[in-house]
């Protein structure tokens, strides 16, 4: 026992404050049990198939989906802090940026993972890269998160071998100093790509005639769905990452970062998610009045079934999209703490909402004359699953947050070193 | 010159009694539901649907829809969206093709079909002992993890290209391309034929004032026509009735 407290305190960065590591193993423990349930029921549902789910022919898409959405939205704070820090040169958001590349790292991470488990056919995933549909959103889907992921793979190794341990290895700073001069070029091709699959990711749904629900016309091959999962995903990612810090912070009861970064992201993330609702509110009139009767569908056809009626689309709409807003960019609100946190927390659930919306209760809804509304519950396997990879999230980040330098590099050490 | 291959189904003539989907079954090698199938886990390229006009007593009615791929001829809403091109609208017969084969699961297009016509084989196929000998030699059997739909019989529509290959033809003639559900109604409910060939009778069929399309408004074209002289039945295809209210399948 004393052996690996001697082992766990050699890992971690000199100076820095982190709880014993008695309280830091009985932290994990459960995350790791879940983690284990979820990867027991991924591989029920990888060696028996996709029968252990509860979806079926008609809800063809299930929780995972709706946990792809959902989590790869949180995660654009990664390409979007990115994007602010080396292409827009804001400069004062360097202290989040470590955590955010390692957000990213697990949202985009987890999802892949969930993906490989929710087709039907996982070995051959390499089928889309050799017979691609370059009509298909989901080949675009494809061929963004991967290149992605392998850019915040390589965004993130430079955080991991800042680590006390491995910056001992020679090898590994010389790898980390040449990853490094990348890391701005990584970060452009990160927020180009990453744009760009927010935008298909919502295109997948856009593009389908056979869903009048979701359908929309746009702007050139791109429906409007494009463009405002683009936008709802550049709000909620910099939201997520106040509420991730601030979490963190409250756990280890550290400060963490100065307020002026919280504040600033909230700012950004409330001017945005105002930007979104407004042009949400726009595309919802032109859908309801111009494309949804034109294919012969009326707002009673989506809105009349309970418990998916209109109330989503207004509490999405505006106590989950322009109260949060307010709450962000009001300065007597935003310079409060527990108003930020509150705004940050509800614009993150507004687009869980619009994601939730999109994925389930698009299937929910009949398109034949004659068929019915339909209901959906996912099996444990299916809920498992699902915590695992929240699980597999929580563990990332805390041994992140233990062992490498996400907010606080070490003392006289270049704080750009891992940023720059 | 290449086919538009569609049916007219007779509403009116459809008694529901299931044939159709059982010799689509038996001539596609859809395995028995497994012990868990459900209504909506079953493998049903052909699936009849009840449906009531609502109306009680006297003036209750009750028509039976059934419902496979229509075989969409424009923007067809599976092939666009399939991200591996497992999904193919054959230019010479106007028949959506599904390749099991390459297909990766991701029930894209299942979610992008507005008929519920795409069916996911949650089970490994398996028959009871001795019934494997009933398979038809012509069709492969799909495995688990993948989707599969109507293809028209795709196995009778290649006996007879070889047998008008074998006749120093080029053009197969009709009498020897039949779908099996059309082959098994006991009520000649299910026209097929060539949609573009204005002699063959699907043409005026599909042309006649009783014939129509489930949401047709949609746009995609399909090429699975109904037919009703029932103003009811007819008002179900645009959605603009108030009486189909009440559905199960058979």
């Amino acid at each position: 026992m004393s052996e690996l407290l001697l082992v766990d305190r050699r890992w971690i960065e000199r100076g820095v404050e982190r709880s014993s590591t008695k309280r830091f193993v009985l932290w994990l423990a459960p995350w790791f049990a879940m983690l284990a349930l979820g990867i027991y029921a991924a591989g029920l549902c990888l060696y028996y198939g996709l029968n252990q789910t509860n979806m079926d022919n008609r809800f063809a898409f299930g929780m995972w989906i709706f946990l792809d959405l959902a989590i790869i939205a949180m995660g654009a704070g990664a390409f979007f802090t990115g994007f602010l820090v080396y292409i827009l040169k804001q400069a004062d958001l360097k202290p989040i940026l470590n955590s955010a590349v390692v957000l990213g790292f697990i949202c985009y991470s987890g999802a892949v993972a969930v993906l490989m488990v929710d087709v039907g056919q996982p070995l051959r995933a390499w089928f889309t890269f050799w017979y691609p549909n370059t009509h298909s959103m989901l080949t675009e889907v494809t061929f963004c998160i991967t290149c992605y992921l392998c850019v915040l793979i390589l965004e993130y190794i430079p955080v991991l071998l800042r680590n006390r341990q491995l910056r001992k290895v020679p090898s590994f700073l010389v790898f980390e100093h040449q990853l490094h001069k990348l890391v701005p070029v990584l970060a452009g091709v990160g927020a180009f790509l990453s744009f760009f699959h927010q935008g298909s990711l919502g295109g997948l749904y856009g593009v389908l005639r056979g869903r009048p629900f979701v359908y929309r016309q746009g702007f050139a091959i791109w429906p409007s769905t494009f463009f405002l999962f683009i936008l709802s995903a550049i709000a909620v990612g910099p939201s997520f990452l106040i509420l991730v810090t601030a979490t963190a912070e409250k756990l280890t009861g550290q400060k963490l970062v100065q307020p002026g970064v919280l504040r600033k992201l909230g700012l950004i993330s409330g001017i945005l998610l105002a930007a979104y609702v407004a042009a949400k509110a726009v595309d919802t009139l032109v859908w309801l009045n111009i494309t949804s009767p034109s294919l012969g569908f009326g707002p009673r056809d989506f809105y009349s079934y309970w418990p998916l009626s209109s109330t989503f689309l207004f509490a999405a709409t505006v106590p989950l999209g322009l109260f949060p807003a307010l709450l962000l960019i009001m300065p007597k609100t935003a310079g409060k703490r527990g108003w930020l946190i509150l705004g940050a927390s509800l614009a993150c659930a507004g687009v869980l909402l619009n994601r939730f919306v999109f994925t389930v209760q698009t299937l929910a809804l009949p398109t034949l004359p004659f068929d019915d509304f339909l209901q959906y519950f996912p099996s444990w396997q299916e809920v498992a699953t699902f915590g695992g990879v929240i699980a597999y999230g929580v563990l990332v980040y805390s041994l992140s947050y233990r062992y490498l330098p996400l907010f606080n590099p070490p003392k006289g050490a270049d704080t750009n070193v891992s940023v720059d | 010159m290449s086919a538009r291959y569609g049916m007219v189904i007779d509403l009116d003539r459809c008694t529901g009694c299931g044939s159709c989907m059982v010799a689509c079954a038996a001539e596609n090698n859809v395995p028995p539901a497994a012990p868990r199938a459900t209504t909506r886990t079953g493998l049903t390229p052909m699936l009849v649907h009840k449906v009531s006009n609502g109306a009680e007593g006297a003036a209750k009615r009750e028509v039976f829809i059934p419902v496979t791929c229509m075989h969409c001829a424009n923007e067809t809403p599976c092939v666009s969206v399939c991200p591996q091109q497992a999904v193919e609208v054959d230019k010479a017969t106007g028949i959506v093709m599904q390749m099991p084969q390459r297909c990766l699961g991701c029930r894209y297009c299942m979610v992008a079909c507005p008929y519920h016509a795409r069916y996911f084989n949650w089970w490994d196929p398996a028959w009871p002992a001795g019934m494997e000998k009933s398979l038809n030699p012509g069709v492969a059997v799909r495995m688990r993890g993948v989707v599969e739909k109507c293809n028209l019989c795709h196995a009778r529509l290649h006996s007879a290209m070889e047998k008008a290959a074998a006749a120093g033809k080029k053009e197969i003639d009709l009498a020897d391309y039949v779908p099996a559900c059309v082959e098994a109604c006991p009520t000649g409910a299910i026209l097929f034929g060539n949609l573009a060939d204005k002699d063959d009778a699907i043409y005026s069929a599909a042309h006649s004032p009783d014939a129509f399309r489930l949401l047709a408004r949609l746009g995609t074209e399909p090429k699975v026509y109904y037919k009703s002289g029932q103003a009811w039945v007819k008002g179900l295809a645009e959605r603009d009735s108030e009486h189909a209210k009440e559905s199960k399948h058979v």
